[in-house]
């Protein structure tokens, strides 16, 4: 655990220095989503139907644009096979390293999605549960992340790879958030999608770090 | 008595052999350089010997246990030092240090300065690693040897980019190392001055055969 907080607080602290990959996902997210009202036209109950679907859709692609670099500057500069070598196993110094992911870029879209559905005309009944299902969903998706992240190490055209990789795994998240936030707007129970959430999550945490784990070995051989 | 060994191990990249049959004894206190021509695998025995590569054939034992039974114990007991220096440009020299430290489980505040020190290298330790030459970079990570004591030293080209004084400094970091009982490995294509260093020339485990037959490549 001692490692663990190590890495944790390194990437906290290299993200605040370097400053820019938190601020350019939450700028990504944002114009993504105001390009939905000018292609789709200024129509508020238009606006306010597809505003879920929207929100996480361009949460997923806000995530899939930062995950390319999780790994990738610790492999280029040999701190990757530091890492793999010292006491901690390769599967903590994983989870540190999707934690501060999340921190750095997870929490920021969870803090612009209200702001948007507002801009959105999203019902105010939705608000809630657009808040929650993205605190189950987002550490998912830095989680399904990293297995890709970690798979594309070492290969050319990484971000395409990434993409094709990994968008297929965020389906269920993405089908049970908007349902989540969609039922609460038509005022049904929101209990269901969010328990496969939630199931999903911890299917995620339990698997992921020793696929990205095995990934990074691999990698490094 | 710590004994660290190599029985006919074979090297693959690929499908490339890169040597084949290769052994060696090493025992605390011990040193073995590596020498041989560009591409004769010192880097590959060196990944090999700290688990990051796994080897096509043979087998490597500490005090008689295969590394693979238990990769935590091995990582525990080994530093490697590669090609690359694992610096963090925007942080400072000592902040690059203390994690390593805190990583090791080593107290950074008290690691830390010592480590810089043994470099030559104190009077840097508030400034941002950007702004290090690559001399100091190296040197920056050779003090990552210093920071806590390990058994075990798999050092890839340590002399690269270091002036006379520093080989120095870690001729003697090397020599305090293998005096309290560790072992070192280090490949180099320069004479490092090691005293009581046995020698492994990579020429004569060269695969001649190229390519690896399928039965011991399994």
């Amino acid at each position: 655990m001692i490692g663990f907080r190590a890495i944790l607080m390194r990437d906290l602290r290299l993200a605040l220095r370097q400053g820019m990959d938190s601020a350019l996902v939450v700028m990504f997210f944002v114009i993504a989503v105001v390009l939905f009202p000018l292609g789709v036209g200024p129509e508020a109950n238009i606006l306010a139907r597809i505003a879920p679907g929207v929100l996480w859709v361009a949460a997923l692609l806000s995530v899939l644009l930062s995950l390319e670099r999780l790994f990738h500057a610790d492999f280029e500069d040999g701190s990757l096979e530091l890492l793999a070598l010292s006491p901690p196993a390769l599967e903590i110094v994983v989870l540190a390293k999707v934690l501060a992911h999340w921190l750095v870029t997870g929490l920021p879209l969870i803090v612009a999605a209200p702001v948007l559905a507002v801009l959105l005309n999203m019902p105010a009944d939705g608000f809630g549960l657009l808040l929650l299902a993205l605190l189950l969903g987002t550490p998912t998706l830095s989680l399904i992340g990293a297995v890709g992240a970690a798979l594309i190490l070492g290969s050319r055209r990484g971000g395409v790879l990434l993409a094709l990789l990994v968008l297929p795994l965020f389906i269920p998240v993405l089908i049970f958030g908007v349902g989540a936030v969609e039922a609460a707007i038509g005022g049904f129970p929101a209990r269901a999608p969010l328990l496969l959430l939630g199931a999903i999550f911890a299917g995620a945490l339990a698997l992921c770090p020793w696929g990205a784990a095995a990934g990074l070995r691999q990698a490094l051989e | 008595m710590d004994r660290f060994e190599g029985t006919s191990l074979d090297c693959l990249r690929s499908t490339r052999a890169v040597f084949r049959g290769l052994d060696f004894t090493l025992q605390a206190g011990g040193a073995l350089v590596l020498v041989g021509p560009n591409g004769s695998g010192k880097s590959s025995l060196l990944r090999l010997m700290s688990g990051l590569l796994p080897q096509a054939a043979g087998r490597l034992a500490w005090n008689g246990t295969d590394i693979a039974e238990d990769p935590d114990a091995h990582r525990g007991r080994l530093r490697y030092l590669g090609h690359l220096d694992a610096v963090k440009p925007a942080l400072t020299a000592a902040e690059n240090l203390a994690f390593w430290a805190g990583l090791m489980g080593s107290d950074p505040d008290t690691a830390v300065t010592p480590a810089l020190d043994a470099l030559g290298i104190g009077h840097l330790a508030d400034l941002p690693a950007r702004f290090l030459s690559a001399g100091q970079k190296r040197r920056l990570n050779l003090a990552r040897l210093a920071l806590a004591p390990a058994a075990l030293w798999l050092l890839d080209e340590p002399a690269t980019a270091l002036d006379a004084e520093t080989t120095d400094r870690l001729r003697t970091l090397i020599q305090k190392h293998r005096d309290a009982g560790g072992m070192a490995v280090i490949s180099t294509h320069s004479d490092l001055g090691l005293s009581g260093a046995a020698t492994l020339d990579l020429a004569q485990f060269a695969a001649r055969g190229g390519e690896l037959n399928q039965d011991t490549a399994a």
